[in-house]
């Protein structure tokens, strides 16, 4: 029987690799698309608490949160891009590990 | 176990498997284009995981925005920088060594957090859907976050579009 430990597995699973990609990578497109799957991450907890405590204080909070998360994550990647591609053209890179003016 | 639980219970493994496979060639694959189509595919994946949880209405918004909107945005952002086709495009930085062991860290903290806890579980009742119940909530007990986050998308517009305007034609219209 599937319950709510599994999808928290799931979760916690993909919140890791969302962590590692965030640490290792040199693009800065590839620690965008990191946090992103940390966003999903975390959004499949609040679904799988929304599923399996549903009469709890509110039902379906969670899906109602998630919900708030995709929105806020698309204004996120926006605003996120348009602010590579500005040091892109500035700098003319978008590997991190370049991005070194503050440096010391 | 009846029949339509050990369904269940496939459906559910072969969507895990997929979900956290194609998350894992996001971070591995050397070449960001190919990283961004295996995005694409974790969060359709990820759609179908909320299915499975009942979710119908964050189903369909994941597939629009998550597995719709927001790889456009990042694959076009890719093409628009140099270097993006070549196989070094997703190399890691000195950091790597670090990265897998804080990463583990975090991994097994989680689930010693959330394994053990005593969270109150509740029988799913029988809803014809989770929309009215979701519609409902956003302009009762949300109402307030609701008007909040119409704002911050138009910032996040306004802010994107001011950010990504080309400094030079602007002034070459000003003369």
């Amino acid at each position: 029987m599937i319950g709510l430990p599994h999808f928290l597995v799931v979760s916690a699973g993909l919140f890791t690799i969302g962590i590692y990609g965030l640490l290792s990578k040199r693009n800065a497109i590839s620690l965008l698309m990191s946090v992103e799957l940390l966003f999903n991450a975390s959004n499949v907890a609040l679904a799988a608490f929304a599923r399996f405590g549903y009469g709890s204080v509110e039902p379906l909070a969670g899906q109602a949160f998630a919900l708030f998360v995709i929105t806020i994550a698309a204004a996120e990647v926006a605003v996120a891009i348009a602010i590579l591609l500005l040091i892109y053209r500035l700098r003319g890179t978008i590997w991190v590990d370049e991005i070194d003016l503050l440096r010391w | 176990m009846s029949h339509s639980q050990a369904l269940y219970s496939i459906a559910f493994y072969a969507v895990a498997l997929l979900t956290l496979t194609s998350a894992l060639l996001v971070v591995t694959l050397r070449n960001v284009v190919r990283a961004a189509l295996a995005l694409i595919a974790c969060f359709f994946m990820v759609s179908w995981l909320y299915l499975l949880m009942n979710a119908d209405l964050l189903w369909v918004a994941q597939l629009l925005i998550y597995a719709g909107a927001i790889p456009v945005l990042v694959v076009f952002a890719i093409m628009m920088t140099r270097r993006s086709m070549s196989d070094t495009s997703n190399s890691d930085t000195s950091n790597r060594a670090w990265a897998l062991p804080v990463a583990a860290a975090v991994f097994v903290l989680l689930l010693a957090v959330l394994l053990p806890a005593p969270w109150k579980l509740t029988p799913w009742p029988d809803l014809a859907g989770t929309t009215g119940v979701i519609g409902e909530q956003l302009i009762r007990t949300f109402a307030v976050p609701f008007e909040v986050v119409s704002v911050l998308l138009l910032i996040g517009l306004i802010g994107a579009v001011i950010l990504a305007r080309h400094e030079e034609t602007e002034a070459e219209e000003r003369k």
